[in-house]
């Protein structure tokens, strides 16, 4: 049984011994180097553009600005395809533009014989800009004389509204109390370890192959396509390992740069690889956002309305725009289901970095806002706020308000009793009474979440793969999924050797995804690969096993139904699994039998049309030190339902990482941008706080296995979720602690001295 | 602006005629030909680049090629030998240490350094914090490596 | 690559002396923690280099006949933390070696730059300026033996010439003997980063009476500071709660830190008052102090 058991990772010994190759690792003498010529500016116009002593430069191969790049706009956002133009991504962005939309906006790039001579280039070339004021906060861009960001758009990319679950003025008529804050959550970022990179070369004279650290290869092909305006299938992207993305590579940033430029330079190889500091200014962050929630509770804790307004900002261009906050409020109707919900969201193009995909997609920042409301009015009522969310948590049986199906799985109710017990709630809540006062003071935090599995029915869910059986009686799987460092590789193998009936040693696993071999799939993103993709191992794994044993019924002259591979050998099912005859020797058979077998493979196609809920929540105890303005995190749990556990030590990595992640959006990490100019202080790993490993307490985790009946392996999304509940949970555990609501991200000490000092726990 | 050094790369003696401009990461990986070091910030900030000079662990993005004149240098690929991983490499494996695997040549060094240095030592997860302090990993939230680093310290 | 326009290594102190002189535009390599960084950043004035790292005449810790305690410029902080006569004689040097950025920084990055870069954050500076450290510089000219406190000019100025190099650091037996420190920095992680505030202090007890105390901070002003009135008005007074109170609410007259992006002025006033009191309720329980 290879699901659910300790298997290692397929890659691991590749990865430790340094002989994993990632995109840099493909370098080759003689391949020319790229770098972009940014803007200075957040806002504005270039005016005046020379770069004539830059071409001249010794060791400059060329230099091209927005005047030599197609005038094509595509949307860059990681999104599949859409049939339906109105469900279209936004299309604004050229591959160089004089119209600057933040700091750092694309104007010309240099390509030279190395990085210090392109550097030397970019030094001098002149530019001259008309500077307009930079639109950096929702004041501002909605201005009634606001400057368009973008000439032909509203600067709202995005506006949505809808009530759900019942009448929203009717549900609040029933509220005991109702209680009304703001909360914001600021930028934060990915800060994958591997900055983006793309090396690009033409091994013709019309094919472009695009060597990429993506998570989409299939999604940058056509990207690639169609913003060189060539068809699609002349592009070949190439994903081979990759340091991790976490949402930031579910973009096409570099590719189509790369293919315009080895296109343009007689197919030579060119490289682009950001610096640390670029990859953190112009790739994507995670959208800041404003809220105001309206909640309506009864006397006893029962929720009853919420209403949700929120203002998301995209920064310069859409990218995935409004897709983020309306994706990140329609999973959080699962989380309390049986109340009536109002959500209005805008999305507002801003001159600050881009916003884009982030671990969770839109769900920490409204989470945050929801889960503090939450323990706002459970303080009020007087309830506890872990009997408040029993009362109120989302059960199997359920129906979705917003999508109207019932909740096919969910343990919640379970997760909280866990979580309760693990964190010891009820003693050392009573213990820490006696806590709230003097400099150093402790307190608990709980808070909740709930998530979806991949995107369906908002976009396409499609999945590919091919399972072949090899000439020893091993067999090489390949599918479309994209392995970015969650583990889909091995978790595939799983699956296929316990559909096949075959060790998961027998499994070979082709890590790289190369566009114009590896079976279609949109790539790495939603926490939809194992679900998604595990449907469709599952047929092809099926599928394979059935002509393995027609093949084997016509060797042995045993009916087919009475056979079954189990091993590493045929056997009778009706003869006490007896072995008829070994794997090995069927597929020897099948390959050189001189007229009877043929290659056996399975390659499927399959398209999900379900969405599996899943749940879970943090449990945090902290002592807070006033006068320092600091939170020490004492004990941190996070418990989950998602599902059937595939792999338990990399189902632990998952949450381990997703909550350091949490840990560091709650308390340290944020893009400082200056609202004046738009510029940003900290796009460097210096400045921008990540937690280092003494920033990260060890970290605790449970598992409540619910059977998913939509998932072929009984599994649903674990991949984003655990970055979700520890934001809100931290910020409970320090109003639990001090009594002082802290109602945004990141709870820095700069943020809780301003807190602790307009409460007076401070001198002022 | 060329200088001739000599140094060895995991006990293999190498003469190189290097840029002096280069540093110990561009030389290890464009010329010597050893990608197992990685760039990730390029300023020492996140230690993927992390290798052992003269057994002391280093960030050889900051640190100049011609200062390993003479030196020893250690890399990820000298760490297993005869198709074993060393116990450090192998606890990252069953640990689950590793998930994107950019920042692993960097801790795997990490943390053979600190096996060398308290491998007759007492030590507690605190040690074991500070002197991985140095290496940014984005995926793991640390727990399994700080979980193989003690289970390597238990094994030869 | 680095964009380099000159380099030449250094054998010794003297011919380091003399490829400053002969180079005007050069400037010293360390560690190269700080240099290099610059220099890729391409910040100007780094492109000349004089190689100093690892010259063995720079990373000697020993002690004179007359008790002083000679810490060369090349010390890195790693070598500080494991330096048996450092953690002997001024532990306090130790424990703020141990603050700076991780291993990888620690094992090549040295005291010397982090003195001579003139940062305010530096962590080596408030504890040697607590010390009363003396910095011995070389130069065309001959020796200059320059107290720290004099060193500092202006926030990244230092007063050194472009031929100078900075040798060791001397702290007399009278600065270290009998007296007790602590050094606490405070940012916002608890490694890889820079002090939001540094706060040393040193101090002497005798008969529950605080005989000295030294109390030095980075980042309260354009430069590292000793809190010279606070000192001057406890010293000699009985330890007890008042005197932590009194201590607390002097320093902010010998402080004056910035705003700035990483940290309100009043932010880190805050920080600057609690860390007096920590710091010094600290060292007085070290040296034995009983605050009642």
């Amino acid at each position: 049984m290879a699901v659910g058991d300790r298997v290692d990772r397929v890659d691991a010994i590749a990865k430790v011994t340094g002989k994993a190759r990632y995109t840099d690792d493909f370098f080759r003498p003689g391949t020319l180097v790229a770098k972009y010529l940014r803007s200075s500016i957040a806002h504005g116009r270039v005016t005046g553009l020379s770069v004539e002593k830059a071409r001249e430069l010794e060791g400059v191969e060329a230099v091209f600005t927005y005047e030599d790049v197609p005038p094509i706009k595509v949307a860059t956002a990681g999104h599949p395809y859409s049939l339906d133009p109105a469900h279209a991504d936004v299309a604004d962005k050229l591959l160089l533009t004089d119209r600057i939309k933040h700091l750092g906006d694309e104007i010309a790039i240099v390509v030279a014989e190395n990085e210090l001579i392109a550097d030397e280039a970019l030094a001098l070339v002149e530019v001259e800009y008309e500077e307009y004021p930079a639109l950096t906060t929702p004041e501002k861009i909605l201005a009634p004389d606001a400057r368009k960001i973008h000439e032909d758009s509203s600067n709202v990319v995005g506006e949505h509204q809808y009530e759900c679950g019942g009448k929203l003025d009717e549900a609040f008529e029933l509220a005991d109390l109702i209680h009304e804050e703001q909360y914001y959550t600021a930028m934060v970022q990915h800060v994958h370890l591997e900055n983006h990179t793309a090396l690009a070369y033409m091994d013709d004279l019309d094919h472009i192959v695009v060597i990429s650290s993506t998570q989409i290869p299939h999604i940058a092909r056509r990207v690639v396509g169609q913003a060189l305006g060539i068809p699609w299938g002349r592009v070949r992207v190439i994903k081979p390992y990759i340091g991790g993305g976490f949402g930031n590579k579910q973009d096409v940033i570099l590719e189509p740069m790369v293919a315009f430029l080895t296109s343009k330079l007689d197919g030579q190889p060119v490289r682009l690889t950001l610096s640390r500091e670029e990859c953190m200014l112009c790739t994507r962050n995670r959208h800041p956002m404003d809220f105001e929630v309206k909640l309506g509770m009864k006397e006893d804790g029962t929720a009853v309305a919420r209403m949700v307004d929120v203002i998301s900002m995209t920064g310069g261009y859409a990218s995935h725009g409004h897709s983020i906050v309306a994706a990140g409020g329609s999973k959080s109707c699962l989380l309390y289901p049986r109340m009536t919900i109002g959500y209005h969201a805008r999305t507002l193009y801003a001159n600050i970095p881009v916003g884009g995909a982030m671990r969770a997609y839109g769900s920490p920042q409204i989470t945050f806002a929801i889960e503090s409301a939450m323990d706002d009015a459970a303080r009020k009522l007087g309830v506890d706020p872990v009997e408040m969310r029993i009362k109120n948590a989302a059960r199997q049986g359920d129906i979705n308000p917003f999508s109207k199906l019932p909740i096919s799985s969910c343990g919640l109710v379970e997760c909280l009793e866990k979580g309760r017990s693990l964190i010891r709630w009820d003693e050392k809540r009573e213990d820490y009474r006696n806590h709230k006062s003097g400099k150093i003071r402790y307190g608990l935090g709980v808070a909740c979440f709930s998530y979806g599995t991949g995107t369906y029915p908002v976009c396409v869910e499609i999945a590919g793969a091919r399972i072949i059986l090899n000439q020893d009686g091993s067999i090489h799987v390949q599918t479309g999924a994209t392995e970015i460092g969650q583990g889909s590789d091995t978790a595939v193998a799983q699956m296929a050797a316990k559909t096949l009936g075959i060790p998961v040693e027998n499994v070979h696993i082709v890590s790289t995804q190369d566009t114009d071999v590896t079976p279609f799939d949109t790539g790495a993103y939603a926490s939809r690969q194992a679900y998604v993709v595990g449907n469709a191992v599952y047929k092809a794994a099926t599928e394979l096993k059935q002509k393995i044993l027609d093949y084997a019924a016509l060797l042995t002259g045993f009916p087919a139904a009475s056979l079954d591979l189990k091993g590493e050998s045929i056997v009778n099912i009706t003869d006490n699994n007896t072995s008829v005859i070994s794997l090995n020797d069927l597929a020897l058979s099948s390959y050189y039998d001189k007229e009877k077998g043929g290659q056996l493979t399975a390659d499927v196609s399959h398209k999900t049309t379900t969405n599996a809920p899943s749940f879970g929540c943090t449990f945090v105890d902290v002592a807070v030190d006033i006068p320092l303005c600091k939170v020490t995190i004492n004990e941190i749990y996070n418990i989950h339902d998602s599902g059937v556990i595939i792999n338990p030590v990399m189902a632990k990595g998952q949450v381990e990482g997703g909550m350091a992640m949490g840990i560091g959006a709650a308390l340290s990490e944020q893009v400082l941008i200056d609202q004046e100019t738009g510029r940003v202080h900290n796009n460097n790993m210096l400045d921008y706080k990540v937690p280092t490993f003494t920033d990260v307490p060890d970290i605790h985790h449970d598992f409540v296995e619910t059977v998913e009946p939509t998932a072929s392996y009984g599994n649903k999304s674990l991949g984003e979720p655990p970055i979700i509940s520890p934001p809100p949970a931290i910020r409970n555990a320090i109003l639990d602690a001090t009594g002082v609501a802290v109602n945004e991200l990141p709870m820095s000490p700069q943020v809780l001295f301003k807190a602790f000092k307009s409460h007076g726990l401070l001198k002022p | 602006m060329n200088k001739i050094i000599t140094f060895t790369v995991n006990g293999k003696k190498r003469e190189l005629n290097v840029d002096v401009r280069s540093s110990l990461l561009d030389v290890l990986r464009e010329i010597v030909g050893m990608t197992g070091a990685k760039e990730g910030c390029g300023v020492g900030e996140c230690g993927a680049c992390s290798v052992l000079v003269d057994d002391l662990l280093v960030d050889s993005c900051i640190y100049m090629a011609v200062w390993a004149d003479g030196k020893s240098i250690r890399t990820v690929e000298g760490e297993c030998r005869d198709g074993k991983l060393s116990s450090v490499q192998k606890s990252y494996v069953e640990k689950g240490a590793v998930q994107c695997g950019f920042c692993t040549p960097g801790f795997v060094m990490a943390s053979t350094a600190f096996k060398e240095r308290f491998k007759d030592k007492t030590f507690t997860r605190d040690d074991i914090r500070r002197e991985h302090a140095g290496n940014i990993c984005r995926c793991t939230g640390y727990e399994s490596i700080i979980e193989a680093v003690e289970q390597s310290m238990e094994e030869d | 690559m680095f964009p380099l326009k000159s380099y030449e290594k250094a054998e010794s102190v003297d011919h380091a002396i003399q490829l400053l002189q002969d180079n005007p535009e050069a400037r010293p390599i360390a560690g190269g923690t700080d240099v290099l960084i610059r220099l890729r950043d391409g910040k100007t004035g780094y492109d000349h280099l004089v190689d100093i790292h690892q010259l063995e005449a720079l990373r000697q810790i020993k002690t004179d006949e007359d008790g002083t305690l000679v810490i060369g410029s090349g010390v890195t902080f790693s070598m500080a933390m494991e330096s048996e006569l450092i953690r002997e004689i001024i532990p306090i040097l130790s424990t703020a070696s141990e603050t700076v950025g991780g291993p990888q920084v620690r094992n090549v990055a040295t005291i010397g730059g982090n003195i001579c870069n003139g940062v305010t954050s530096a962590d080596s500076a408030s504890p040697l300026m607590a010390l009363n450290t003396v910095l011995q510089l070389e130069g065309p000219r001959g020796t200059r033996l320059v107290p720290i406190a004099e060193f500092y000019l202006g926030p990244g100025k230092v007063d050194i010439g472009q031929q100078e190099i900075l040798v060791s650091f001397r702290i007399g037996e009278k600065d270290y003997k009998g007296y007790y420190g602590h050094y606490h920095k405070y940012a916002m992680r608890n490694a890889m980063d820079i002090a939001t505030i540094g706060c040393a202090a040193l101090c002497k007890i005798e008969a529950n009476q605080l005989t000295d105390l030294r109390l030095a901070y980075g980042v309260a002003a354009p430069v590292p500071i000793r809190c010279t009135n606070t000192e001057q008005a406890v010293i000699g007074k009985p330890v007890n709660r008042d005197l932590i109170r009194e201590i607390e609410s002097l320093v902010e007259k010998d402080v004056n830190p910035r705003t700035s992006w990483r940290a309100s002025k009043e932010f880190r006033l805050q920080i600057i008052s609690e860390l007096s009191n920590r710091v010094v309720t600290q060292v007085i329980e070290k040296a034995g102090g009983r605050i009642e």
